[in-house]
């Protein structure tokens, strides 16, 4: 570190000579860099998170217009308690996040152990095929899924359960929260499986050789060494989907868009997004989807701490191999 | 990479065989073939959702899994015929669309490109009061869900007068991209040795030059690397377009699949499938030529 430190020191005199040097002119550089990315970062971070915690004390509106609304204090919070969907939405919420998360993380565990006890190129496809959902835009993969979930003749789930006896029928309409978690699930286990694969091949094989040599059996190896190996991992990725699937709604915006009932599907960030961007009833709420949006604000910025302090974000994605301090 | 982790191969030697002895061979033959048997049967959904997307645009109808019909490019037709397709008649024509869906995922993927390395740059080779702060504050926004800050996003773009444009969706979209990307490259500057840049800078260029001319060519793979991901996420892109861009007069594929998607349960999936695969054409081929890169991409860290 030190090293660097000299060495960076020393071009930064060699660039110009040193008697003149003054570190106005060096922070004219640094400037130069990072102005771009200051400014796009105070523009669409800094700024909407103050807007969005300012504006959840006004009761900006369609009806009020952008520049006619007024302050009233806690009233959003309060009509939050208060409001009648609220705790079904909470509810929603929480179920939701549970089971998709769950999915996500035991396929994703699933994959990686699997895919990394075959063949390795065959192993290296099927992770590439988990990739897919992720990497299609998410209409054309939601569109192959309305597919699959399609009334007869269409849907593909209909022909396979068919056999068991079960009546076709369109699923999104009968079933929408089997839909949303089979949608979310295929696309979010990929996330897991690429931390745990590449965590699995961190660990030095001649754990694996030993545990071998010993007479270890495949779940023995797995139960034994790899998991207890994977703890963090897979900390780290729970915390950072549980986050993330708290946000996110654009799946479920584009299959049941939180019906078929009245907020049958609703989940707390689509419930923000109805609200303040794209209300049934016309009036655009700003001031009390912001307050929604707020707590999910305030609830990103804090776990986004935790993980940045307790589970060493840095050491877990690709890290920098130098740091010039 | 932790300096301590021994190298996960250290010898050459296979390994030896898994603990066997006491069973049969074919039993032994069948434990070898489970792990396989289990993920083809977890993958299938995925295969079945991609083999019935790439061949039904061809049959005038799919039940299921099962073509009805024989094989036509009748679905295809928007492509030489878009006034005869009645599910196109009051959409916005094809090849702009394609166009605007270019322009956006290029315009996005150059600002994050060129955002990122004067950032990463800055971060990984100057000394400058902040520093700290900003690089902590990179990794926090990293894993922040932006898609939270919509709503006061709206605001920001109204007061800028970039409502309803395709530049304003671009730069929500390459901020949004920002910290990812500042990070990678920051990664990639590190691993560029100083001797040659210092070299440059004694031959009395000045430092934006020597970051251009004589850096920049030896971060190239990182380039390469973001730059696949700004691309594909913004080709891919639907919420951005369809809250910022409600006119539509820019509006990209996304907005067009997903205007034909909710035209109701009983939709026609030829001409539906066909688009959607139009669509997503692009992608498969970038995953088929630079699927080594975008694994590592994404495992790098990615929002999920």
């Amino acid at each position: 570190m030190a090293l660097v430190e000299e060495r960076a020191n020393a071009g930064a005199v060699a660039a110009t000579p040193a008697a003149t040097i003054g570190w106005w002119r060096r922070y004219a550089t640094a400037a130069f860099f990072m102005g771009p990315a200051l400014v796009l970062v105070a523009a669409f971070f800094v700024a909407p998170v103050i807007i969005t915690l300012g504006m959840s004390l006004t009761d900006m509106a369609t009806a009020t217009g952008l520049s006619n609304w007024e302050w009233v204090g806690l009233d959003n919070y309060e009509r939050m308690t208060r409001g009648s969907f609220t705790l079904l939405i909470l509810g929603n919420t929480i179920f939701y996040v549970v089971v998709t998360l769950a999915i996500n993380v035991l396929a994703g565990l699933g994959i990686a152990l699997l895919s990394t006890n075959v063949d390795q190129r065959v192993g290296g496809v099927f992770r590439a095929l988990w990739l897919l959902p992720r990497i299609s835009p998410s209409v054309v993969y939601t569109l192959m899924w309305t597919w699959a979930a399609a009334a007869p003749p269409y849907g593909v789930i209909n022909q396979l359960v068919e056999p068991f006896g079960v009546e076709g029928r369109y699923w999104i309409n009968s079933d929408p929260w089997l839909i949303v978690f089979l949608i979310n699930g295929f696309v979010g286990a990929s996330f897991g499986m690429l931390i745990f694969t590449s965590a699995i091949k961190s660990i030095p094989e001649e754990l694996f050789r030993a545990a071998r040599v010993d007479g270890a059996t495949a779940w023995q190896i797995a139960q034994r060494i790899t998991l207890p190996l994977l703890r963090w991992p897979i900390l780290f990725v729970l915390t950072y989907q549980t986050m993330s699937l708290f946000a996110s709604y654009e799946y479920i915006l584009l299959t049941t868009n939180g019906g078929p009932g009245l907020y049958m599907t609703e989940v707390w960030s689509l419930w923000a997004f109805h609200t303040a961007l794209s209300s049934y009833f016309g009036n655009l709420e700003f001031g009390y989807g912001a307050a929604l949006a707020a707590v999910l604000v305030i609830m990103g910025l804090l776990v986004s701490f935790v993980l940045l302090r307790i589970f060493r974000f840095n050491d877990l994605v690709a890290d920098p191999r130098i740091e010039i301090t | 990479m932790t300096t301590h982790a021994a190298p996960s191969h250290a010898t050459d030697a296979p390994l030896p065989p898994l603990a066997s002895s006491a069973m049969p061979a074919w039993a032994a033959g069948l434990m070898r073939a489970l792990p396989y048997a289990v993920l083809l049967l977890f993958t299938l959904p995925i295969l079945l959702l991609y083999a019935w997307l790439t061949y039904s645009s061809f049959f005038p109808r799919v039940e299921g899994l099962w073509p009805v019909g024989a094989f036509t490019l009748e679905n295809w037709r928007f492509l030489w015929a878009p006034e005869s397709v009645e599910q196109l008649r009051n959409k916005p024509p094809i090849i702009p669309l394609t166009l605007n869906t270019l322009v956006f995922a290029l315009a996005t993927t150059a600002v994050v490109l060129l955002v990122s390395s004067m950032a990463g740059y800055a971060l990984s080779r100057l000394h400058f009061p902040g520093r700290r702060a900003f690089l902590g504050s990179v990794l926090l926004l990293h894993s922040f869900p932006s898609v939270t800050l919509l709503i006061a996003t709206f605001i920001v773009l109204r007061w800028l007068g970039l409502y309803d444009q395709l530049l304003g969706v671009i730069l929500v979209k390459a901020a949004f991209e920002l910290p990812l990307g500042i990070w990678i490259m920051k990664g990639f500057f590190d691993t560029v040795p100083w001797e040659l840049e210092m070299a440059a800078l004694v031959d009395g260029a000045g430092r934006i030059t020597t970051w251009w001319r004589v850096v920049m060519p030896l971060v190239r793979p990182g380039l390469l690397a973001l730059g696949l991901l700004a691309f594909v996420s913004g080709w891919n892109e639907f919420l951005l377009p369809f809250v910022f861009m409600p006119s539509g007069s820019q509006a990209t594929l996304s907005q067009l699949v997903r205007a034909l998607l909710g035209e109701g349960r009983f939709v026609d999936y030829g001409v539906l499938v066909a688009v959607g695969l139009y669509y997503v054409l692009p992608i498969l081929v970038l995953f088929l030529v630079a699927q080594e890169q975008l694994m590592r991409i994404y495992g790098g860290g990615v929002k999920g």
